[in-house]
Order: structure tokens, then sequence, then C-alpha cells
């Protein structure tokens, strides 16, 4: 690397367990945000902003919440699209005012329509609770056979979301439109808007994810992952940290469906959340890194971004492709790179930059 | 590294030494027809080390496996701290103050030595999600108190060089030794080690010896340890149990089972 931690010396354990230790990572981290929040809300087209930044930032913190789970708790899971869904129609319930008769117990609930902030907490909280469900098989069932309990949430709640009127205010084609986005009189509307929202709520669950992955949950997330029988013994429940990361986890997922329906698509049906971007958000994970922060961001960047960049490079270069292939191009290429991924490196782009920067501090010698 | 960590700790509770504190009586496990242990009875006292040997498949690490809760034996009783147990999971059995390292390493192998050994903390640490989240105030300052008994622990075990090496690329001798320190972390009343030195040459045997009867001198831990080097039994325990296809033949100081005929039998065989 171009710098290393050479000749920084800590004084205390308060600066040694910082986030980023290094004082370059800390500049570089810094600049970034500044670029970010300051510079490319300026500069890049509308078009860039709105089809490119927004959808990467709201699967991003799709992955994060996801990586929470399959990568630092090791659960894996298929039902992140339902998740998803769920924080959507929540947010959704929540912002048009929830009305639910309980004749059976002669009451019935009834909230007023809430603000768009609230209401997307309010969803991913929704989404949080129902993850804690859907993880009490994890309690028993390990692996693949979780994996089907998960996706068994994902046809569950495809159908439900598409059976039950009452989730969709009955609109008469199933199809949902998002409220005016107010912020506390802050109308977002723009492509900038848009793009800035989704930034600081990133940003916000970026630090989150981050602070509890290196703390004491966060070491019990992974002792669970890493041997559990092990984990168990040291005074680990696996009751507490298995539901805690399915909530978290759920929590952020339900927090990017939200901002995926009503930030990004503005109306949608259920299809926009089906199986397909359950594996969507964990190929992302994959490839990114399981168990890494910085790989949701680099596998959902490079899941979004691989299309766009078959479809614009072959053009410039003057080889005629057709739009199909470009297509099946993508699925080969993501197809083959997770294989390779899993088999080489399980732990994705984020390790073989974590290597490359290993390599890089030696170079040009061997060590 | 003596005065530094949690004094009530390493407290001896209601137990005094030389008292019992972990009594098994006439305890039975078998999975379906295959009994591990029959009717096994024996005592651990406050302070000693104590030894389990036998041959293999006499049922040492299935006894451990019952001490701290991993199996729920058919019949007997173990008394812990004058208190009987019932059948309870393994996590209550660490709350209670039982540690222990395993005979495969069973490290935490996509963390670092130094969160290997804080996750031996855990039960210590009592902050919850959302202090977590923000990594601020009364989080940060567990983190760091905790953080600094860990140090201690890891000096005292000479690891500091690995100290943000992830374990799964560290040589088996250091990775025995992280787990001692993880083990040691929890500063458990007692810890159960399950062959410490196995695989290990002559000066880690000695250095990992070093380390067991500094443990209970300095924290007063009283310790079960099962080992095949039967060198190393007779020179750091007190007391001696011998299983052999699940019974006990002998219990006794490391001399008394030395002598014994049916020990003698049991290692060498017996001429049918």
């Amino acid at each position: 690397m171009l710098y290393r931690e050479a000749g920084q010396f800590k004084s205390s354990y308060s600066a040694d367990m910082a986030m980023f230790p290094i004082r370059q990572d800390r500049i570089a981290l810094a600049l970034l945000l500044v670029v970010a929040f300051f510079i490319v809300p300026f500069v890049a087209s509308d078009y860039f902003l709105r089809a490119i930044l927004v959808p990467f930032l709201i699967l991003s913190l799709g992955a994060i919440g996801l990586n929470i789970l399959v990568g630092y708790c090791g659960q894996i899971s298929l039902g992140a699209g339902a998740f998803m869904a769920i924080g959507a129609y929540s947010t959704y319930k929540f912002t048009t005012g929830v009305h639910l008769p309980l004749d059976w117990f002669g009451t019935e609930i009834s909230i007023p329509p809430l603000a768009v902030l609230p209401s997307i907490l309010l969803g991913g909280f929704m989404a949080a609770i129902v993850g804690i469900l859907f993880g009490i098989p994890s309690l028993r069932i390990k692996g693949l056979y979780l994996a089907v309990a998960t996706l068994a949430a994902q046809f569950f709640f495809d159908w439900v979301f598409i059976r039950v009127k009452w989730f969709s205010n009955y609109t008469p084609s199933g199809s949902v439109a998002a409220p005016e986005l107010n912020f506390f009189g802050l109308v977002v509307h723009s492509s900038i808007e848009r793009y800035l929202l989704c930034l600081a709520f990133v940003t916000v669950f970026a630090f989150i994810a981050k602070n509890l992955v290196r703390g004491s949950l966060g070491r019990q997330w992974m002792a669970i992952r890493d041997m559990d029988i092990a984990a168990e013994l040291m005074g680990i429940r696996p009751f507490y940290a298995k539901l805690t990361a399915f909530a978290v986890s759920s929590f952020m997922i339900g927090i990017s469906g939200a901002l995926w329906a009503f930030v990004y698509l503005g109306a949608w049906e259920p299809l926009a959340f089906d199986i397909n971007r359950s594996f969507q958000l964990l190929f992302m994970v994959i490839i990114g890194g399981l168990g890494s922060i910085l790989g949701s961001f680099l596998g959902a960047a490079f899941i979004l971004i691989l299309p766009i960049f078959l479809d614009q490079v072959p053009h410039a270069l003057g080889i005629p492709i057709s739009v199909e292939t470009i297509s099946h191009l993508v699925f080969i290429i993501q197809g083959s790179l997770i294989c390779y991924l899993l088999i080489v490196e399980p732990h994705g782009f984020a390790r073989l930059w974590a290597i490359a920067k290993e390599k890089l501090r030696l170079w040009p010698y061997p060590y | 590294m003596k005065a530094d960590v949690d004094p009530k700790a390493t407290m001896t509770g209601d137990v005094e030494p030389g008292q019992v504190m972990l009594s098994v009586e006439n305890v039975s496990l078998s999975f379906g027809g295959v009994k591990a242990i029959r009717g096994v009875s024996f005592d651990i006292r406050k302070g000693e080390i104590r030894a389990i040997i036998g041959p293999n498949g006499a049922g040492k690490t299935s006894m451990l496996n019952v001490i701290n809760g991993f199996y729920h034996p058919q019949e007997g009783v173990i008394t812990f701290k004058g208190r009987r147990r019932s059948a309870m999971r393994p996590y209550i059995a660490a709350s209670q103050g039982i540690a222990r390292t395993f005979q495969n390493v069973a490290l935490f192998k996509g963390m670092s030595t130094l969160d290997n050994i804080m996750t031996g903390r855990t039960l210590k640490m009592k902050r919850g999600l959302l202090s977590h989240a923000l990594h601020f105030g009364p989080a940060k300052s567990e983190e760091i108190r905790h953080r600094e008994a860990v140090e201690h622990i890891i000096d005292f075990l000479e690891i500091a060089h690995i100290r943000k090496a992830p374990v799964g690329k560290l040589p088996y001798g250091l990775q025995k030794r992280v787990e001692l320190g993880r083990a040691l972390a929890m500063e458990p009343e007692l810890l159960l080690l399950d062959e410490p030195m196995a695989g290990m040459n002559l000066e880690e045997k000695q250095d990992m010896s070093r380390f067991i009867l500094t443990v209970k001198d300095t924290f007063n831990t009283t310790i079960v340890i099962i080992e095949h080097d039967m060198g190393v039994v007779m020179d750091l325990s007190d007391r001696v149990v011998v299983l052999d296809y699940g019974q006990k033949i002998a219990d006794g100081t490391p001399a008394e089972v030395q002598s014994n005929q049916a020990v003698i039998d049991a290692y060498l065989g017996v001429a049918h």
C-alpha cells in the first residue's frame, strides 16, 4: 500500500480499538464522505445519481444487513427479499395510517398516518420482529435446512402481499404508490435529494453495523459462526446471539426495502421483492465478502455496475453485441465468479483487497 | 497479572480450599447401546489439580462433557459448590464458573487472537445492543476495561506478538495456548483441560505445564486435566482418577495410582 501503520504507536486501548486504527484510513474515509456528500451531488449527472448511485446505496444497506446474518453470524438466509418487502409495506401502511379491525377481540388497532421518517424506522422494526420469528428455527436447524426455512419466509410473504389486499390499501391493480417524501417539512423529490437521503441512511447504518461487529455482540455472532459448541461453552447463549443477528439484519434489510420502495421505485408491486431480490443480495454478500462491511459495498457495486459496464464498454469499443447476449453475459460472469470465489476465496473481494494490501506492503520483495 | 484481575472472580465463594467443590456420584452415560460411563464417582477439591487418565475410549472426554453440561447423564448426581445440578445447558455451566479447553482445538478460526480471548469475557460484559451500536460511553469503557484484563492474560501466556493474527493460521502449539487464554479470560473457578499437551514437543509441554501451575497458584483455580503424557500427569496433579471402559478403576495420589495393579493391567494389557 502507499501507506502503512509504521510509526503510528498507540498509547491507549481506546486508540488501538478505534474503528480505523491507521491515520491514513481515517483521512481517506473522511475525504470519501466529504466527496460523497458535497461534491458528487453537484458533479454527477441526473441519470448517474438516480439510476446508479441511489440503487447502489440502498442495496449496499441491504447487503450490510444480510452480511450481519450470513457473514458474521453464519446463518444462511434466502429470505432477504421478503424482509425488504415487509419494510416497504409496513412503511407504506404507517404513512397511510393503520386501521385493523379486530372484531374477535371487540377492539381495533387504529394508528393515524405517521411522518415518513418514523414510518421507515417502524418498518425496520416490523421487519426485525418478523426476522426474529423466522429466526427461531435457526436454534434447531443449521445450514441448508435453515436456508429452506428462510426460503419459506420469502414465498409466504410474496403470497401475503399479493393476496392480502389490506397491505396495498385495496388498490385494484395491487400496485402501490409511495406518498410524498416529507422529512419535517423538507420534501425529497429531485435526484440529488434522493441520493443524499439514501447516503445519510447508509452512512449511519454502516457505522452502526461496524460498531456492532467489533463489539461484544459481534464477537458473539462470529463465535457462533465459527464454532457454535465452543461458543456455548464460553457462556454465549445461542438463543440471544442468533436472534439478535436476525433482528439487526432484518431491521437493516427492512429499512433498505422501505428506501427501495419509497425513494428508488416510487410505485411498486410485490414482484419488486421476489426471490430474485433475495438472490441478488446474497450474491452481493458472497462476491463482496462474507463477514465484511466493506465487502457489502464492493459486492453491491459489482452486481449493479457489471450489467452497465457490459452494456457500455463493447459499444464504446465498437464491438457489435446484441442486448440479449449482454444479459446472458451478465449471468455467465456472475455465476462463474460466484463459483470461483466460493472455491478459491470464500471471503470475496474484501479479502482479495486485504491480500493485495498485504502484498503491496512488501512489494517488490517477496518478504 | 495478579492484582489487576477482578478479585471477586477468583474468590472461593462458598467453598473453602481443600473442600469438595464438585462431586460426581454414580454417573452413567450411554449413547443408545454404547455405555460411555458406568457408575463413576469421584470428587474434585477446591484448589487442586485433578487428573483424569485412562486408555483411549475410556470415557474421559465424555466425563468432562458431563461436567460442563454438554451431555446429560442418564443416572447419577453431580453436585457443584454444594448445589445439586439438574440437566443444564453448557452456557449455564459457564456462568457458574466452569471453563474448558478442547482436545481438538476449538478456537473461533475467523477471529484474531485478541477477539478469541475477548470472547471469554462475554459473560462479564453487560452492555446491550443499542449501546454497542453507538460504541460510545459505557459500552466503550466496558470494552476498554475488559481489553485490559485480556492484555494481562496475553502477557502471561506470552502471545503478545500474535495478538492481531487470525488464529486459523497459527501453529498448533500457539493455538492451544490461545485456547487456554480464552478459558482463563472467563476467570473460572473450575478449569477443565482436555489434553492441553497433545501433539506438543517437550519445550511446549514445559511451557504449558508452567502456565497451568501458575494459574493454579495465582488464581487459586481448580483444574481438571486429561492428559496422556504420564510424566506430566504425575508431576502436575495432586490426585488422579483412572477410567477404563467407562468405569473407575483407581483413584488416589499419583504414587498410589502408579503402583495400582488394575491401572498397570489397563495400560499394559493382561494375559487372559
